[in-house]
């Protein structure tokens, strides 16, 4: 009896605890939700429950006034492009690094593990500059090109763990029977790894849509700006003048994203650790 | 076209077998004198020809500037106001990885020489030229597979690193900063003033540990938080675990980036929810000084961190407690073991290990964290006798550095620093990884 209620009072104990983590989620998501639907722009006057509901931040948002659309679709051409571009240039690399031996091939990974462990931080003036001598600051162009350099170190090594784990026998079999290297590649070790390249493909195209340092680097007009650096000078302006609409603009982001994450998670998950750990 | 010129190319190699005075020294001294002129005398027209046309478009087109490159990068200029410094630096390390490339490819072809013509020598017959072209395309493979990636990583990361490390030993700053004026090389210097002058000192110091009191406590939190859910939920007792689990997650579903400006508008200090709603109610007061005491807004960012770093860690771990054989806890039943010795013995292994690289990396995360510190109070508020804010970390002062101050070399110096540590964290992972176990074969 005595055991029982002392399992009682532990498992009352722990959805105590899940339902006080719940409540620190759930908190600052529903007053973020309830802060766009105010109709002023001040934070000062707004209030988790609106006291005068409106829709007036989300007409704004898709009004003519606003580029909110347009960043929107830059966002999306710089993650879109980013997210196919890494996955080719990383299954390249990676195919490269799991099969064949060549010259460099160990200092190459010594390099891969230490370059993915610096921020991109340390290389903005070269690239500020860089991209200025060379005509592509304030340019989606090149901010693509950026990202899809410094993805390569940690995703190639991320794919290239993957890789590992699918048997060699296949290969040489294929082999045997007269498949090219190209071959390979393409019918056996693509379809196999498809997994991992699914996570290669939404982390970069996760990656970009919600980068601020770069972007607000490189691009410098308005007509250029990604989302996270158009939402920024929202607030960034005038603080708290603009926060509700702000808090509108991410919302209308944050969700399709989250719906894709939270849809996605198991393999994400397995594929961060078949390669991280295994690899 | 081809076809004669192989034929003639295979009868002249079996008569030089035969006589076997082929000489791999002449081949060497040949090629190192010209490229290709060593693959000439192997008869290997084709490939020589390659070569022969490859450094002369270098020395043709190359040399003059990669001259100008290094000419730049000694000296960094020499008129004000017409020499451009750091654009000298970059074209001077861009040269460099130039010559570094010409010597790998110089390199290969006197090699190239030496084995083709002590092949020729021990009586080696040439293929055909078709032969020749798929066993080069055998070799060549794998550097075809890596080179588009290399190639965009050499300009996107490592000649912007080279970069910053080069102007870590200049004088580059707001000052005496270009076309104006010109950049020299001071060698150390910065390096000295940074432990010698006592603003610097002091800054670095302060900013310093707080950035391994950041990365520790944070992270370590994180962690701890993300074990603890992920073994209640794990817990057979508990019900709705789908449901619990995909909210627990929701942090990490919602873009960091989002999140973090939100927080930095809830713990505003005069309307922020955090004080409005939550602390003054409970406590009285005028509320905490969320934004402009570094004390308290040191707490409000490693709390922040905490909300946006369990679910990720809650995730992983949940992953590997359900992949633990149930034989273990039922072997320790028998043994009578108790609830925390489990723990213990069993469970935490076998958690840490399937994890630890993954944890590291965490670490090193949050050591470069600029996102929370910039987005949250721009690594505020200031510090009386400081140029760093009182939340700023290693990284994010560097950014105030290069962007509100424009002293690059200062920052270039602390950027080499936290290189220095974050190949301490690469030095583990390299220990721990099996990647380099498995060999590539083919």
């Amino acid at each position: 009896m005595n055991q029982k209620k002392k399992s009682r009072i532990e498992v009352a104990a722990m959805y105590l605890v899940l339902t006080a983590v719940a409540v620190a989620i759930f908190y600052p998501l529903v007053w973020t939700i309830g802060i766009s639907f105010n109709q002023g722009n001040s934070l000062y006057s707004s209030s988790i429950i609106p006291e005068n509901f409106s829709l007036d931040h989300y007409k704004w948002l898709f009004s003519s006034e606003s580029d909110y659309l347009l960043w929107y679709k830059n966002s999306l051409i710089v993650s879109g492009v980013t997210a196919v571009g890494s996955v080719i240039f990383t299954s390249l690399v990676a195919y490269a690094f799991s099969r064949y031996q060549f010259v460099g091939r160990k200092n190459g990974l010594y390099i891969f593990l230490l370059l993915q462990m610096f921020p991109v931080m340390m290389a903005m003036v070269a690239l500020y500059i860089f991209l200025n001598m060379i005509g592509l600051l304030d340019t989606l162009t090149g901010l693509i090109l950026i990202y899809l350099g410094g993805q390569i170190p940690f995703n190639a090594w991320l794919v290239k763990g993957y890789f590992d784990t699918i048997p060699r026998e296949l290969d040489q079999a294929a082999r045997i029977d007269g498949a090219g290297h190209l071959r390979v590649f393409w019918s056996i070790m693509l379809p196999l790894a498809k997994p991992i390249l699914a996570v290669v493909a939404l982390f970069n195209f996760m990656m970009p849509l919600f980068d601020f340092l770069l972007p607000s680097i490189v691009l410098s007009s308005a007509d250029n700006y990604t989302l996270a650096v158009g939402l920024y000078n929202f607030i960034n302006d005038q603080f708290a003048n603009n926060f509700t609409r702000f808090a509108a603009g991410s919302i209308l982001v944050a969700v399709p994203i989250a719906a894709v994450y939270l849809y996605l998670q198991r393999y994400l998950i397995s594929g961060l650790t078949a390669g991280g750990t295994k690899g | 076209m081809a076809l004669p010129d192989y034929q003639q190319e295979d009868n002249k190699d079996t008569r030089g077998s035969k006589k076997k005075k082929h000489s791999p020294a002449l081949a060497v001294c040949l090629s190192i004198l010209f490229a290709g002129l060593g693959q000439l005398y192997n008869r290997r027209y084709v490939k020589g020809i390659c070569f022969l046309i490859i450094e002369a478009a270098f020395l043709a087109t190359m040399l003059q500037s990669i001259n100008y490159g290094l000419w730049g990068l000694r000296t960094l200029g020499t008129i004000p106001g017409t020499d451009h410094s750091i654009r000298l630096l970059v074209f001077g390390v861009l040269s460099l990885i130039g010559v570094f490339f010409a010597l790998a490819l110089y390199i290969a072809n006197v090699l190239d020489a030496r084995n083709q013509a002590r092949k020729i020598q021990n009586g080696w017959k040439p293929s055909s030229f078709r032969d020749a072209i798929s066993s080069f395309y055998e070799y060549a493979f794998p550097y075809l597979m890596t080179f588009p990636g290399l190639l965009l990583m050499v300009f996107v990361v490592i000649f912007p690193l080279l970069f910053s490390v080069l102007l870590a030993f200049t004088n580059y700053n707001l000052y005496n900063s270009p076309p104006r004026n010109l950049v020299d090389w001071v060698g150390f210097d910065n390096f000295v003033n940074l432990v010698t002058v006592p603003l610097w000192q002091d800054t670095f110091l302060s900013v310093f540990s707080w950035t391994i009191v950041w990365t520790v406590v944070a992270t370590t939190l994180q962690i701890a938080l993300g074990l603890f859910l992920a073994l209640i939920v794990n817990d057979p007792r508990i019900k709705f675990k789908k449901l619990i689990r995909t909210v627990l997650i929701l942090p990490w579903a919602v873009p960091a980036f989002v999140t973090i400006l939100i927080f930095s508008a809830m713990f505003n200090d005069d309307f922020g929810a955090i004080n409005r709603d939550i602390i003054i109610p409970l406590l009285g007061g005028g509320g905490l000084p969320w934004l402009s005491d570094p004390f308290y807004a040191r707490i409000a960012i490693i709390l922040i961190q905490t909300w946006l770093g369990f679910p990720f860690i809650f995730a992983l771990f949940t992953g590997v407690l359900q992949s633990i054989s149930k034989d273990w806890y039922e072997a320790a039943d028998v043994d009578g073991g108790s609830r925390l010795q489990k723990f213990r013995h069993i469970t935490l292994p076998h958690v840490m290990f399937a994890t630890a690289p993954l944890l590291i990396m965490q670490y090193a995360q949050n050591f470069n964290n600029f996102n929370i510190i910039y987005l949250f109070n721009e690594g505020g508020p200031p510090v009386r006798g400081q140029n760093a804010g009182g939340t700023d970390i290693l990284i994010s002062w560097v950014y105030k550095l290069t962007f509100d101050t424009n002293n690059y070399s200062m920052a270039a110096v602390i950027s080499i620093i936290m290189g220095v540590i974050v190949s301490c964290f690469a030095f583990y992972q390299f220990r721990k990884t099996r990647s380099f176990k498995e060999e590539g074969e083919i």
